[in-house]
């Protein structure tokens, strides 16, 4: 009896979760025992002081509460509460509009840099300053010169993605196997022919390659910049739950905030393998 | 002051002249305080006055227009007879009402950032109760994420007007911390409303002395906060720079800091302090209100900016804001607040803390119930010796360094001037003087004198 790969990672992989929430269950749940107290005192006072609740909520009280949330995604009520599925559509609308002109910028800097050497080594120094600031750095300037919350949260997520997009297409680009280009140089096609037709498509891999984290990085940021502007989007509402001490809710946003990741990154795979080509 | 000039004074002449606030004798003048002070003086004499200037200045023109005419009339029969006589047969009155009623507000959508504690509640309780709408206003209250972020998302306009610290808009008039803009201050948010808070374990070690060592949160620098809890550690003979140390730390954070044995205490905003004792985590020392009895707390502030482009939007936000405090003061309406400021789109806090915040029945944290109706209070009076007090703690804890003209910027800063009128517009009765003392921790407090009240603290920061 041989059971396929797949299915056995699957079997270990339910098995890992089981024993997960069973422990996380087990560790939370309520010790039972009180301190003494009048009930006029206990009727004041919250679960945790007079169950003996943990402060850390079990795996059933997440789930409950996602069930809830997960009823009605797209509630609104009033400015500042809404359904988890408005703050997301939020937080996916400034990462994908940060995140369009971090490509816009990146791709053609990225050509420029990596076809001339010159460009390459004079901007080199800048960019490896720029790359390793964090994200969170950038907001009290942002927010201080373009004295707009919500376009400085978009601002931080280009500045954080654009430097893997810009390197790995510059590296692609300069990559590219010499003898194609001077195939193509020997029947004389064009400098912008010979980009879209020989390199781009030997480049695109590694172009998407850099995409691919940097839509990672820009989703990782887009947390921490909304909990620090607040208003809307799903770092707002971590910060509001957090505000509240739910952290029932917290590890809600946490597990969707994981799963969004998840999706934004298997969509840039899937581009990915689409350009991918055998040498 | 030509405008708000007494028309029926005969030694003066009825032309303009002085600076443009009307402070000063001259443009020169203006400018030099406005240099020294960086932030913009403010006209002390109260709307409905210099309305009723403009007004009597006015009609005294038309009936005589030759002022030697009005001069010489004016010295034969004086000022009170004229006045009388001038009345008979012009309603001075309704006109200064017609024209102080100076129309709609010039912008009904309006955007005010606030802090998710109850101190905010008269802000945020005008929007649920209707209290914006009875001004013709709709005002959207928006959640801010801490104290910086309120403070540049008003300076950078996203916000109309903002829950405050009271001693932030005189920080923010002054550029400590931020680029200098005038700001004002026409309502006081709440009084008392605070408390120091400490960890369970130290349910013992309720003499201060034993405190040394510790360390303590408070929300931010520019705040009550900070300046209650040094008050009261140098009071105890705690150097608190030197003897213990003192964090800014976010309120929820606060909770859990305390929650992970981080911190020892803190001295916080309420609802936090009764959170801390809802979750089991730490007891109530002492309220704020221990300390100073009618203590000011959070504030409700605009920049000036505002004040002179929507005048008539902020005479209404300030009506409803008063509005809305006197009606939080009454205590047979606590609960029905509690209720409405506690969803989610408001404060997110469960009713049972913040009923036991507002209604002042509340468990202390070491098995007892207490009941102190005015732990949290609401006046909305931007007494101006306040302002004083605050710039006091600011010069004995370093923030400010040099002289300060005290008076100058709580008048600038706190608008009790313009809130005597609006109160007075709304039936209520102001207080005739904007000074008042009072005392801290029973050493009393003169307004007139603060630099004597300074020198007689001995703990303060050298330099």
């Amino acid at each position: 009896m041989t059971l396929s790969l797949r299915l056995r990672a699957a079997i270990v992989s339910l098995a890992l979760l089981a024993a997960f929430l069973g422990a996380w269950h087990l560790a939370t749940r309520s010790s039972g025992t009180t301190a003494a107290m009048s009930p006029e005192y206990a009727r004041l006072m919250g679960l945790t002081a007079t169950q003996g609740k943990s402060a850390l909520p079990g795996p059933l009280d997440v789930g409950a509460k996602l069930w809830e949330h997960l009823k009605r995604p797209f509630y609104d009520n009033g400015p500042n509460d809404k359904g988890l599925g408005i703050q997301l559509a939020y937080s996916i609308g400034r990462v994908g509009l940060g995140y369009l002109i971090a490509v816009i910028v990146a791709i053609p800097l990225g050509f420029m840099i990596g076809m001339s050497p010159l460009i390459s080594k004079a901007l080199d120094p800048f960019i490896q300053l720029l790359k390793p600031i964090s994200p969170l750095a950038w907001m009290p300037l942002a927010l201080y010169t373009i004295k707009d919350s919500s376009i400085s949260a978009i601002f931080v997520i280009f500045i954080c993605s654009v430097w893997p997009m810009l390197l790995n297409t510059a590296f692609g680009v300069a990559g590219v196997r010499k003898e194609w280009i001077n195939v193509a140089r020997t029947l004389e096609v064009g400098t912008v022919r010979r980009a879209f037709t020989v390199i781009l498509p030997a480049a695109a891999p590694t172009i998407l390659t850099g995409m691919r984290i940097s839509i990672g990085i820009a989703w990782l940021v887009i947390v921490a910049a909304e909990m620090l502007v607040g208003g809307t989007g799903i770092g707002y509402f971590v910060w509001n739950e957090w505000n509240n001490l739910s952290i029932t809710n917290v590890i809600i946003a946490i597990l969707l905030i994981g799963l969004v990741g998840m999706l934004l990154d298997q969509v840039l795979a899937r581009f990915t393998r689409m350009v991918t080509f055998p040498e | 002051m030509s405008t708000s000039d007494d028309p029926f004074d005969a030694d003066r002449a009825l032309v303009r002249s002085g600076c443009a606030c009307g402070r000063h004798r001259s443009t020169a003048e203006h400018e030099h305080a406005a240099r020294t002070l960086r932030c913009e003086p403010v006209a002390d004499l109260s709307e409905q006055k210099r309305y009723k200037g403009i007004v009597a200045s006015a009609v005294m023109r038309a009936v005589f227009p030759q002022d030697v005419a009005r001069r010489a009339f004016l010295k034969s029969v004086g000022a009170a007879t004229a006045l009388a006589a001038l009345s008979e047969f012009f309603p001075l009155k309704r006109a200064t009402e017609a024209f102080a009623d100076a129309g709609p507000p010039e912008k009904k959508d309006l955007k005010v950032g606030f802090i998710p504690i109850t101190c905010a509640t008269p802000i945020i309780m005008a929007a649920p109760l209707g209290f914006y709408a009875k001004q013709g206003l709709n005002v959207e209250v928006v959640k801010t994420a801490g104290w910086a972020v309120i403070r540049d998302k008003t300076i950078n306009k996203e916000y109309d007007a903002a829950h405050m610290l009271a001693p932030m808009p005189i920080a923010i008039s002054l550029g400590l911390g931020a680029n200098a803009i005038p700001f004002t201050v026409p309502a006081i948010e709440n009084i008392n409303g605070q408390g120091i808070t400490l960890a369970i374990k130290h349910k013992d070690k309720r003499d201060p002395k034993d405190w040394k060592g510790m360390k303590f949160a408070i929300p931010f620098d520019y705040s009550m906060h900070n300046y209650l809890l040094r008050y009261y550690l140098a009071e105890h003979g705690l150097d608190p720079d030197t003897d213990v140390q003192l964090r800014s730390v976010p309120p929820p954070e606060m909770v859990a800091n305390l929650r992970a044995d981080n911190i020892d205490g803190f001295l916080a905003p309420d609802n936090i302090c009764q959170r801390a004792i809802y979750d089991g985590v730490g007891f109530l020392h002492i309220l704020s209100k221990e300390i100073w009895d009618g203590h000011p707390c959070c504030s409700f502030a605009a920049s000036r900016e505002f004040i002179t482009t929507a005048p008539n939007s902020f005479a209404a936000l300030t009506r409803a804001i008063v509005d809305a405090t006197g009606f939080a003061a009454k205590a047979e309406n606590r609960k029905q607040i509690a209720e409405a400021i506690a969803p989610a789109n408001y404060i997110n806090a469960p009713v049972t803390v913040l009923e036991q915040v507002l209604t002042g029945t509340y468990a202390d944290g070491l098995g007892g119930v207490k009941t102190d109706p005015k732990r949290v209070d609401f006046d909305p009076f931007p007494w101006q010796s306040f302002a004083v007090w605050m710039l006091t703690q600011m010069k004995r804890w370093g923030q400010i360094k040099g002289d300060v003209d005290y008076k100058a910027v709580a008048e600038q800063v706190y608008l009790a001037t313009d809130t005597k009128k609006v109160m007075a517009e709304m039936g209520l009765t102001p207080p005739t003087s904007s000074y008042k003392s009072f005392s801290v921790m029973g050493k009393s407090f003169d307004p007139a004198k603060p630099e004597d009240y300074l020198a007689s603290f001995k703990i303060r920061k050298s330099s």
